[in-house]
């Protein structure tokens, strides 16, 4: 059953957006004449949203000539390689350090996008050419970007229609689908890392929406196939496959449930689960299949899993290890000041962690690979568990992704920073639904965010950052803010401290250190300041969302009985 | 969402704008030995800050005038001597005397733009801001896209962050000035002029007092401002002048006194009606108009015109965007394009393209221009009544404007594309920037047309006021 708490939802595809009540509101409201709610929907069909994808689009497009990470160079390497090389040799090519590390449907992708960056700039395409950056190529890769999230904005859309739009008669300004289009679409994260630090998370995530889009709206295989075709892309998205696997077994292959809402194992479809079978093994196939015939499937794996990078990247992602390892330095230090510790037995490296990769435990054990494994299992399995035993809709399923996500960038081995959008972006669609999701979006967006402050430490690239993070976040408040008037504040005094703090906290990071004599003493406290305290905001989004989510399913159960 | 959080966005926007057109390159760079306008600014900082006061506007040893002169009014020059005094601070090398021509380093870049970057805050923006705010009659929202489409203005912001100067400052205190007026408007009486007169006096004499210890000083600096011997345009702008010399080679076949002489007379011919207009009728709208109207009467009958004079006509009609937000835009557009020979030396073609599609967006966005193309949205109502009964094909005018738009927009872009990609015929070099040239010239000559009949036409303004009041 479907409780009827769930706010999404599903508006056939293809139906227009619900037409804007703005554009046949009585004449007073028109007065103003250039109203901008009435002036933007125009004919009603919702033209503000083409405005604002193309706005976004021409920003991107101002931020070509911005500075470009290694990432950079990463993707022009792969062009090379896969523009030069056969098949064969794709996942053997090692001439720079940056080798291919993404599944085959990414590769593939780079080999269209080679055929047309010859026209741009041949020498990219030389392998050897390494850190080759003409403008035609910086040109090039840019545009691919920009170009790219042509699909994003088609999810963004189809998210769009998947929230009900039950303010019909409000503003424009106020209405959940609009908000939902300007967080997704304008989205800080995504326009910095894809745009001035360089990557194509863009057009993933945009698979992403769309599957999810897909599922809010019942189409189960297309959002499966989607899904599986994403996973080929980037692997990085198998942290969220659980959630799919088994909202999919759930409500999709057991077509119906018991009266009270638990399992009934004689309405499960088995054509519906050889159906799914058959797209995953189909898709999979397409992907793997040429390398299995080659026999190189071990040295594809052993490069999509390189295991031997540290715990944590050169900077700490603001997770639970983060935390982890201020506490052992913290202990460290506190140890050998009372000589509890012997500080012969510290090596050198310890104290200047932080910057190198491979961090040595002083005080608490040393984490392995496996032990990140099992932690990150037992943090993803509750919010499993629920969606199983408590199905709760499409919304339950997006909540469970947003834990898996969560719960593995907070535990998982050697996570990137950037990995915190896995779960703000599909966040998004819920804290348009819900004061109290809001709230969490709010915490979880803003620290999110701002850990990405550290991706860009050029100068010129400085105001952009602020500017652009200051945009988002004075609009994802205020809009949030007038959609939930009626429920009270979203943010508690003591939220509403931590998140303010992050002002003084970027001032002494960006200004104050760098002018006061620490800076060479001490190179890493900014970083580490910046991590460790943005570890604790997203460890307490993570909690408070895990705890919203397993304490709901237990008032749904009290309703069912 | 509330009006401040809006205008807060708005302004967040622009400013992000303003900075990512600063990353890109600006006038003159790695162009010696007279390198650009940046240069320019840069020596004026050294100038000001090595030389005394009294050898400003002199050619000397230390002063070669010759080399990017001073030919700005005193208070540009205390400008860059205070950024000098800051330019100081961080890097002496920046400013030294003779030693700094033509210094150029990635520090260097990203000081000079920040100077930009925060006069523009200081002093144009929240005159933007103040000014929308006070718009009568206007919903929150009306006057935040106002708001919104003056701070994304593309010409101010590429010639400001991108080709470099500190046009905003000057545009910026005139803003303030017709705030203040607009504000005391209705109280506007002998008093009131008085006190206008000696404070404009009182801030002249600030600014000159200085140079007043000898009548020679004074007079140098009137000569440097008052370049006469400069001719009668120059380079490639879009005013009357220069478009016509396609056809017939002014500059070769008069004296530059009776050049001069003959554009005095066209402005001022040109100018009169509105004036009279203003005279007879004042009114807080035909003062805005008529703003526009003198304005674009000297862009393109006035002697020395530079293409970036155009920005002083662009100011007043941003102001009246709210009012005729179609021909408004379709005037800034226009004045963009007009530049777009300087901004492609400048190497802002990609910043170009970018401003003027999200400034086009924007506009079409906030005020849906292309549903306002009636002959009351263009404020052409009783022109109309007055001139349909003479010309009845007329009558489906809406359409015909809009496709009108459609066509110069096309027009342009195809210009632009041709000049940014193909390469002139030898014999032709400068090919291009004429045809930018008079097209925008052509458009202007309509655009002066067209806001001399609203103005001359508009019999609502002062006497309805009166009866409300």
């Amino acid at each position: 059953m479907r409780p009827a708490t769930a706010a999404f939802r599903t508006v056939p595809a293809g139906s227009p957006l619900p037409v804007c009540a703005c554009a046949v509101a009585p004449q007073r409201f028109c007065q103003g004449g250039c109203d901008m709610a009435v002036a933007a929907t125009g004919g009603g069909s919702g033209g503000w949203f083409p405005a604002l994808a193309l706005g976004v689009s021409l920003l991107k497009c101002l931020l070509i000539p911005t500075y470009h990470s290694t990432d950079f160079e990463v993707h022009r390497n792969w062009l090379a390689i896969t523009h030069n090389l056969p098949v064969s040799q794709w996942y053997y090519e090692a001439t720079s350090e940056w080798t291919l590390d993404y599944p085959p449907f990414f590769a593939w992708f780079e080999c269209a996008l080679s055929h047309i960056a010859k026209y741009f700039d041949p020498e990219m395409l030389v392998i050897q050419n390494l850190n080759y950056a003409s403008y035609a190529t910086v040109l090039f890769q840019r545009l691919s970007v920009i170009l790219t999230d042509t699909l994003f904005i088609y999810a963004v859309r189809e998210c769009c229609r998947c929230v009900s739009g039950k303010r019909i008669g409000k503003d424009l300004l106020e209405k959940p689908m609009f908000v939902l289009a300007v967080l997704l679409l304008w989205n800080f994260g995504l326009l910095i890392v894809d745009h001035i630090h360089f990557q194509y998370n863009g057009f993933l995530f945009g698979l992403m929406l769309l599957s999810v889009a897909r599922l809010f709206q019942e189409r189960h295989l297309e959002g499966a196939a989607l899904f599986a075709v994403l996973l080929h892309f980037k692997h990085i998205y198998i942290y969220v496959a659980p959630a799919y696997g088994v909202y999919l077994l759930r409500s999709y292959c057991l077509t119906e449930n018991k009266a009270d809402g638990s399992l009934k194992w004689s309405s499960f479809s088995f054509l519906r689960i050889t159906l799914l079978g058959l797209i995953v093994c189909l898709v999979s196939a397409l992907s793997l299949g040429p390398f299995i015939v080659l026999g190189q499937l071990p040295q594809l794996i052993s490069r999509l899993f390189p295991f031997k990078r540290g715990l944590c990247h050169a900077y700490w992602a603001p997770n639970f290890w983060a935390l982890y390892n201020a506490v052992d330095k913290a202990l460290a230090v506190i140890g050998v000041k009372y000589k509890f510790l012997d500080p012969e037995k510290m090596q050198k490296a310890a104290m200047t962690g932080g910057l190198v990769q491979e961090f040595q435990h002083t005080v608490l054990p040393s984490v392995t690979p496996f032990a990140t494994l099992i932690c990150t299992v037992v943090s993803i399995l509750p919010s499993v568990f629920c969606l199983w035993f408590k199905p709760q809709g499409p919304r339950g399923f997006l909540q469970c992704l947003i834990l898996c996500a969560l719960s593995s960038f907070m535990f998982g081995w050697h996570v990137h920073e950037k990995a915190i959008l896995l779960a703000i972006l599909p966040l998004s669609l819920l804290s348009v639904q819900r004061a109290k999701d809001a709230g969490l979006y709010l915490i979880l967006t803003t620290t999110g965010h701002f850990s990405l402050f550290p991706l860009l430490f050029t100068a010129p690239e400085l105001p952009i950052k602020i500017l652009l993070m200051l945009l988002f976040t004075v609009y994802s408040f205020s809009s949030l803010r007038t959609l939930f008037r009626k429920n009270g504040p979203l943010l508690n005094w003591l939220e509403i401290l931590y998140l303010t703090a992050l002002v003084p906290l970027e001032i002494f990071c960006e200004i104050v250190f760098p002018l006061s004599p620490w800076k060479l003493k001490l190179p890493f406290i900014p970083l580490l300041l910046t991590s460790v305290y943005c570890a604790l905001g997203i460890t307490y989004a993570w909690l408070k969302l895990y705890v919203s989510v397993l304490t709901e399913s237990a008032t749904v159960r009290q309703k069912v009985e | 969402m509330d009006k401040w959080s809006l205008m807060t966005i708005a302004v967040l926007l622009g400013l992000t704008v303003r900075w990512t057109v600063s990353l890109g390159s600006y006038s003159g760079a790695g162009k010696p030995p007279m390198y650009g306008d940046y240069e320019a600014q840069r020596h004026w900082q050294e100038v000001t800050y090595n030389l005394p006061i009294n050898q400003w506007y002199f050619n000397t040893s230390d002063n070669n005038l010759q080399y990017w002169g001073l030919d700005y009014p005193p208070l540009t020059a205390y400008h860059s001597l205070l950024c000098a005094c800051i330019a100081k601070l961080i890097n002496p090398d920046w400013i030294g005397l003779h030693t700094s021509r033509g210094y150029e380093s990635q520090p260097h870049k990203l000081f000079m733009r920040a100077t930009v970057f925060i006069a523009d805050l200081l002093v144009y923006i929240p005159a933007v801001i103040m000014y929308c705010c006070y718009l009568k009659e206007t919903s929150t929202k009306k006057k935040v896209s106002t708001a919104l489409c003056v701070l994304l203005y593309p010409g101010l912001i590429l010639i400001d962050h991108g080709h470099f100067q500190y046009n905003s400052v000057s545009l910026g205190f005139a803003l303030w000035g017709v705030l203040f007026l607009s504000n005391n408007w209705d109280l506007l009486g002998l008093v009131l002029l008085i006190k206008i007169a000696v404070t404009v006096v009182a801030a002249f004499a600030m600014c000159w007092l200085p140079f007043c210890t000898e009548a020679e000083q004074i007079l140098q600096v009137l000569r440097r401002l008052f370049a006469i011997d400069r001719g009668l345009f120059e380079d490639k702008v879009a005013n009357i002048w220069c478009s016509l010399s396609v056809l017939i080679k002014i500059k070769n076949i008069i004296s530059p006194q009776t050049q001069l002489k003959l554009s005095f007379a066209f402005t001022f011919l040109s100018l009169l009606p509105a004036c009279i207009k203003l005279t007879l009728q004042p009114s807080l709208r035909g003062f805005k108009f008529a703003l526009v109207s003198c304005a674009l009467s000297f862009f393109l009958f006035s002697f020395q015109v530079h293409e970036k004079s155009v920005l002083l006509v662009s100011l007043p009609v941003c102001l009246i965007i709210n009012e005729i937000p179609f021909m408004a835009t379709w005037f800034l557009l226009v004045s963009t394009f007009s530049m777009l020979p300087l901004l492609l030396k400048d190497g802002l073609l990609l910043a170009y393209i970018g401003t003027t599609l999200a400034f086009l967006t924007v506009c079409t966005a906030s005020f849906s221009i292309f549903e306002k193309t009636s002959a009351e949205d263009l404020q052409l109502k009783s022109f109309s009544l007055s001139i349909w009964g003479y010309i009845p094909w007329l009558k489906p005018f809406p359409k015909i404007v809009k496709s009108l738009f459609l066509v110069s927009i096309t027009l342009m872009g195809v210009l632009s594309l041709i000049s940014a990609t193909l390469n002139p015929p030898q014999k032709l070099p400068d090919l291009f920037p004429i045809f930018v040239s008079v097209v925008s010239c052509l458009h202007f000559l309509i655009f002066l047309m067209y806001f001399n009949i609203v103005l001359l036409w508009d019999s609502r303004n002062s006497r309805n006021q009166k009866k409300t009041n």
